[in-house]
């Protein structure tokens, strides 16, 4: 219910829309970005978050950079249609690449940030190549398949990344030659809130602009697209590069805020539970991403407390419950029962 | 130069079956050409030739005097060649503005734009509001593709070829699977197309094409059976045989 303007499903089909021309009225439906009230309140959440609990915040620090790596995922799935099963090796090349450079003398932390986003989208590039040409079936093996190679390949450079011991050692530089990043986590989740709001906008202007809708076009009929005169393989290698940047971005977050590296990084388990989480708050919608990111984890966390052996059975209903009852993810039920409530008062 | 579009030997095969063959074609500037035969007789597929969703097997294909032959699709957009398609190809999420805009932005250039909102493209909104009340579709501009029924679903396929602005318009069976008296309204709005705008469509509804053609080729088996005026193609015996009566007396 958070979107920013109204979703397909939202406008009733049988309404016959009678329009004054006016100027105002006519780009009423259009992508546009006014932030709305809902948005703000959304936002405040986070802060309150780091007030209201302060024993929490590796945990909250983790929500917001899988809410990160969530947006990534739905820019090419949810808005391009690109389905992936690797992800994982943008994020991993963007930990393992701020990583490497913090335990190599490199201590500051925004450049550190920026080049682990640079490697992943530098590496990306190529990724894309293949993967812009396949259709659905064969996306989801060659990101899958490049996935794994990532993982290998880290685990054969043990020299460099450590192999299964993983990477630490890092000194991370206070934020801004100010704020150091502390014991409990304080710098590191505000940090972590600071990259992700303004990626978010980023994601938030990018996704309502021409190139956006040129992107839901892409998914809603790349066939058409093409005979609108789109290049749609140039438009696609485009939003995976940028999109293998935030997830880059993203690891380079917690190599820095926890300063260590996993193999696990660049896991098939990392890209797999990627895809719960988007595919459990709503794809195409950005807000769904980071909720949720926050649902998978925070249901990781309590489950896991409550039954230490059996969670992620409980995980699996509550998957099948959402996919079943819910298309579209906890956001898409969220619109559609919003939408029955209207036509019923009407 | 007054050749909009030429074709030369443009040839067509699936291992051995041959769905076009040997079709040399020249439409003139502004020309309102039909393309006529029985079912399966590679009208689509010379379409997608000439757009270049399909590669020839052997063939040339000419657009404004350029050879476009190894082009692809979208490139031979921008060169000024839209089609529409005889099945509904839309975007059936997308709301008809939204369909619209998204297409005059892609001939614009507007579509790289990542960095401003849709909503502040002005020109390309101003557009397709005028494009969308030429089509009659302007009521409909708020709601998803998908929930317009299927004879305006053809409008909006129409809109979405003329969003590209194009010199050479290829229309395949615009008016397919809507019912006699309402395809005629599609075809209103082709005939108010400006004069300099190049047509080649595939229709067969016989009184239309008779109406609305200034000349007609007629494909049979993948082979040109013949090319001529209206009055021409109705004399043919030939003709006549393939369409055992259909065609209009003169
Ligand atoms: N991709 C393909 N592979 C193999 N054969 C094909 C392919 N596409 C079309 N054909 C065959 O080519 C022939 C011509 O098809 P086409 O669609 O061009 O006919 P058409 O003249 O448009 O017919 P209609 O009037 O029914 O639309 C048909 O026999 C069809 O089965
Ligand atoms: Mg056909």
């Amino acid at each position: 219910m958070l979107r920013p303007f109204p979703t397909p499903a939202a406008v009733s089909p049988e309404e016959d829309v009678i329009r004054p021309a006016g100027p105002c009225e006519r780009i009423a439906r259009l992508p546009a970005d006014r932030w709305t009230l809902r948005e703000t309140a959304f936002w405040l959440m986070p802060v309150l978050g780091y007030f209201a609990f302060p024993g929490y915040l590796m945990l909250g620090s983790q929500i917001l950079i899988a809410g990160l790596f969530a947006l990534s995922l739905d820019l090419i799935m949810g808005y391009a249609g690109i389905v992936s099963l690797g992800h994982a090796a943008f994020f991993g090349t963007g930990a393992y690449a701020a990583g490497l450079l913090a335990s190599h003398g490199w201590h500051e932390p925004l450049s550190g940030l920026l080049a682990g986003a640079a490697a992943a989208a530098l590496v990306a590039l190529p990724v894309s190549l293949l993967v812009v040409r396949g259709q659905d079936l064969g996306r989801l093996i060659v990101t899958l398949g490049i996935g794994m190679l990532f993982f290998e390949a880290a685990n054969k450079a043990a020299a460099i990344t450590g192999g299964v011991d993983g990477l630490s050692g890092m000194e991370i530089a206070p934020l801004f030659g100010l704020f150091d990043f502390d014991l409990f986590g304080r710098t590191a989740y505000l940090y972590s809130l600071g990259v992700l709001f303004l990626l978010f906008l980023l994601c938030r202007r990018l996704v309502h602009s021409p190139f956006g809708l040129s992107l839901r076009g892409i998914k809603e009929n790349s066939k058409r697209m093409a005979s609108l005169g789109a290049p749609v393989e140039r438009r696609l290698v485009s939003v995976f590069v940028i999109a293998a940047a935030l997830a880059g971005a993203a690891g380079a977050l917690l190599a820095q805020t926890t300063r260590f590296v996993g193999l696990d990084s660049l896991s098939f388990q990392r890209s797999a539970e990627l895809l719960i989480m988007l595919v459990l708050g709503g794809t195409g919608r950005l807000y769904g991403a980071l909720i949720g990111a926050a649902l998978f984890l925070l249901a990781q966390d309590i489950l896991a407390g409550l039954d230490p052996v059996y969670w992620q059975f409980w995980l699996g209903l509550m998957l099948v419950a959402v996919v079943l009852y819910a298309r579209g993810g906890v956001l898409g039920g969220a619109a559609l029962l919003a939408g029955r409530i209207r036509g019923k008062r009407r | 130069m007054t050749t909009a579009l030429r074709t030369e030997g443009l040839s067509k095969s699936w291992g051995g079956f041959v769905a076009n063959s040997q079709i040399s074609l020249s439409l003139p500037k502004g020309a309102r050409h039909a393309l006529i035969g029985p079912n399966g007789a590679g009208k689509s597929t010379f379409i997608n030739l000439l757009t270049g969703v399909l590669a020839p097997s052997s063939g040339e294909v000419f657009l404004m005097g350029e050879r476009v032959t190894h082009l692809a699709p979208h490139e031979r957009v921008k060169r000024g060649m839209a089609r529409t398609f005889q099945i509904n190809t839309l975007f059936p999420g997308l709301t008809v503005l939204e369909s619209v805009v998204l297409a005059i932005c892609e001939r614009s250039g507007a579509a790289r734009i990542w960095h401003r909102t849709v909503a502040g493209r002005r020109a390309e909104i101003d557009e397709a509001w005028d494009l969308l009340a030429r089509l009659h579709l302007d009521r409909d501009a708020d709601r998803p593709t998908r929930s317009l029924p299927y004879g305006r679903q053809r409008l909006v396929e129409i809109a979405l070829a003329l969003a590209a602005r194009p010199k050479l318009l290829l229309l395949d069976e615009p008016a397919a699977g809507i019912p006699t008296g309402e395809s005629s309204e599609i075809f209103d709005v082709i005939a108010g197309l400006p004069d300099d705008v190049t047509i080649l469509f595939i229709e067969h509804d016989m009184d239309l094409v008779f109406r609305f053609a200034r000349r007609i080729t007629v494909l049979v088996g993948g082979k040109p059976l013949t090319e001529g005026t209206p009055d021409e193609i109705a004399a043919d015996p030939r003709v006549r045989e393939v369409y055992l009566g259909e065609l209009p007396h003169v």
